[in-house]
């Protein structure tokens, strides 16, 4: 099964060299961005209201890996599946799920988009295929293979885009999902999100091979490696093996390159890796590198960015103070949706 | 009506719901090809073909979580794990996603499949001679089955096709060949409802699956001797209807549970503690347990054959409770 290194180099910057033109709209380019400025100061807003009390639990925060959830977006069919692990804001935010009702689902009141029953963890929209984010590691793995399972018994067009962390490939659900989604063909198209650790543990400590896009290949999928924070090179990754998959060649897998900013989750004093790696890593900011691309191709301007940042604000600002003055469940959404009521 | 197995109930109620429904297909390990290594499906994968009796390799915690993700995806998966021993491969699949995506996602996404495993024994050593009803019984969001006779069986297990929630439907190997009454066509029973099976007024027995046919024949003894007992057959065991049993206790003053599992936190524990809580009064003594020896499962038959409750241990324990 061919197998292949992305044609951006890992981390590079982004220069101009790399492509002789931007094969994306003005329009396009300016929402890439705008949704990528929002996940980033949604999470910023987050952590505060984390740190002031207002937030509990544990929050597992998306900065820095912002171009994988809005390429992704970008290539998918808004009914494809999409089902990923816990750092999930981002996705639902990519996919137009609105930052009120995530940020309130965040702060555990009734008007989150679980009913305050998920949390941050377990945040999902199935009314735009969204089918949650798991806190068991692997977890939602096999569970996206039925959704595959589900789409190819009732003949559908649609795929399946299971997201999760390079850590989840050493869980054995990854492995018996990945071959039997391969054994029967099934339209799932997997993204390993590789933020280089797993926790406190880098890698190449936990992991025995280190290219995880090589694990795919064990299954006889077809498996490619990109740069994570090339929001474009993220978009035509997955465009292309989202088409694989829905022609019906099979299971893809896709290792995204990223690196998280922030710690695994709130209150993780990060002694597993020097500031320094991490100001390398801020160099390579996905956000920083579209805006760049955009104003280099002329295809934005600093104003349009500061624009779209303000409306970002805005929109982040409406978000905690909805979320702040909307009311906790009553004690009665304790009890509900245990089970499914039978109409009989 | 006809005479069948438990065995052709299960496959009658797969088939007509299959027949009935589209979205309703089995998965699990050699279901199709093999016929069911319990022969439960045989002749299915001819009659529906691969992809709806669809053989899995050994992987069940894949199995479970596909079969969950299918069921959110709009399918109605019946999923078959060899035997329930296996279940704990998958058991995280049951536990963290099974019981649990109605209710993590408010209510947006439904998990209408069914589980189904066979308990069972006979010299086949500590791990594949297991039963882990209590532990599914212990989760809020589960439902959990365990049907004693082929009516039941069948009954239950269209029910529970049909139901909107996960359930856990447990079988029995060493059932598969017992015969009785089951109709030809439609029918379903409630689940979450107790049997009387035996009317007695002298004790009330508790049990279900296989102990049902222990209790069921300790009673026919029990009553040469002048001993009437009730037997109450709880077949669904989470939710437990404690209704007629409390009842049967109001009427018996006496209470004993036949189960064939380990006595500590099995269901007997749970069973017991309802009835010493809420009909404490008619009670004149304390409600009883007879279980499977607490030791894993040893190979030897001699000492298999001393593991489980049997039509002698019910009648010694009952004819002690009654004489006191």
């Amino acid at each position: 099964m061919a197998v292949r290194r992305a044609t951006t180099r890992k981390g590079s910057n982004g220069s101009t060299q790399e492509r002789a033109r931007l094969p994306v709209s003005k329009k396009e380019g300016l929402e890439w961005l705008k949704s990528m400025m929002l996940i980033r100061r949604f999470e910023e807003r987050a952590e505060e209201a984390y740190s002031q009390g207002k937030v509990g639990g544990f929050l597992h925060l998306y900065t820095g890996e912002e171009a994988i959830a809005v390429g992704m977006m970008a290539a998918l069919q808004p009914d494809d599946d999409v089902i990923t692990h816990y750092r999930d804001h981002g996705y639902n935010l990519a996919r137009g799920v609105e930052a009120r009702r995530i940020m309130a689902e965040i702060y555990g009141k009734a008007t989150g988009v679980s009913g305050g029953k998920g949390g941050s963890m377990h945040l999902a929209d199935v009314s735009k295929h969204i089918w949650g984010g798991y806190a068991i590691v692997g977890g939602h793995i096999p569970l996206a293979v039925g959704l595959a399972l589900a789409i190819q018994y009732q003949e559908q067009k649609r795929i399946v885009c299971c997201v999760f962390g390079e850590g989840a490939t050493n869980i054995g659900m990854f492995h018996t999902s990945m071959n039997m989604a391969a054994v029967w063909k099934l339209p799932l198209l997997s993204i390993v999100e590789n933020n280089l650790y797993g926790m406190g543990t880098i890698v190449q400590r936990a992991s025995a091979v280190e290219n995880i896009y090589e694990k795919g290949c064990c299954y006889g999928m077809a498996s490619t490696q990109v740069d994570g924070n090339d929001v474009l090179a993220m978009r035509d990754a997955v465009r292309e093996l989202a088409e694989r998959a829905r022609k019906g060649e099979g299971p893809q897998l896709l290792e995204a390159m990223t690196y998280r900013l922030r710690g695994h989750s709130m209150g993780d004093p990060q002694r597993y890796r020097d500031r320094k790696e991490v100001s390398e890593w801020k160099q390579r900011d996905p956000i920083t590198r579209w805006q760049n691309m955009l104003i280099e191709n002329k295809l934005a301007a600093p104003e349009d960015s500061d624009r779209l940042q303000a409306q970002v604000e805005a929109e982040v600002d409406e978000a905690v103070r909805f979320a702040e003055e909307s009311p906790a469940p009553d004690e009665q959404a304790m009890y509900a949706h245990v089970l499914v009521e039978e109409s009989e | 009506m006809a005479e069948k197995t438990y065995r052709d109930a299960i496959r009658e109620a797969m088939r007509e719901e299959m027949l009935r429904d589209e979205k309703v297909f089995i998965m699990g390990e050699e279901v199709g090809v093999w016929g069911g290594t319990y022969a439960v499906t045989r002749g299915m994968y001819d009659e529906f073909g691969a992809k709806r009796v669809r053989d899995t390799p050994i992987a069940e915690d894949a199995i479970v979580g596909a079969a969950v993700g299918a069921a959110m995806g709009g399918l109605r998966p019946i999923a078959e794990l060899m035997t329930i021993n296996f279940s704990l491969i998958g058991i995280d699949q049951i536990i963290n996603n099974m019981a649990k995506v109605h209710y993590m996602f408010g209510g947006q996404v439904k998990a209408p499949l069914v589980v189904r495993a066979p308990a069972g024994w006979g010299q086949l050593g500590a791990t594949h001679s297991q039963s882990f009803e209590a532990w599914f019984a212990h989760v809020p969001g589960l439902t959990v089955i365990m049907p004693g006779t082929p009516y039941d069986a069948k009954g239950l297990l269209k029910a529970a096709i049909r139901s909107d929630n996960p359930i856990v439907f447990i079988e029995h190997a060493r059932l598969y060949g017992v015969k009785g009454e089951v109709p030809d066509g439609d029918y379903t029973l409630p689940i979450g409802k107790a049997e009387v099976k035996r009317e007695g007024r002298h004790i009330t027995i508790v049990t279900y699956s296989r102990m049902l046919h222990v209790s069921l024949a300790a009673a026919t003894t029990l009553a040469q001797n002048g001993i009437e007992a009730e037997v109450i057959d709880m077949r669904t065991l989470r939710p437990l209807d404690m209704a007629p049993v409390y009842e049967s206790v109001k009427k018996t003053h006496r209470a004993l549970v036949v189960e064939e599992d380990w006595l500590t936190a099995g269901m007997g524990a749970e069973i017991a503690a309802r009835i010493g809580h809420d009909v404490f009064d008619y009670l004149d003594n304390p409600v009883e347990r007879l279980a499977q020896v607490e030791t894993p499962v040893p190979y030897a038959k001699n000492l298999e054959a001393l593991m489980f409750p049997d039509e002698k241990k019910v009648v010694a324990k009952v004819t002690s409770m009654v004489g006191t």
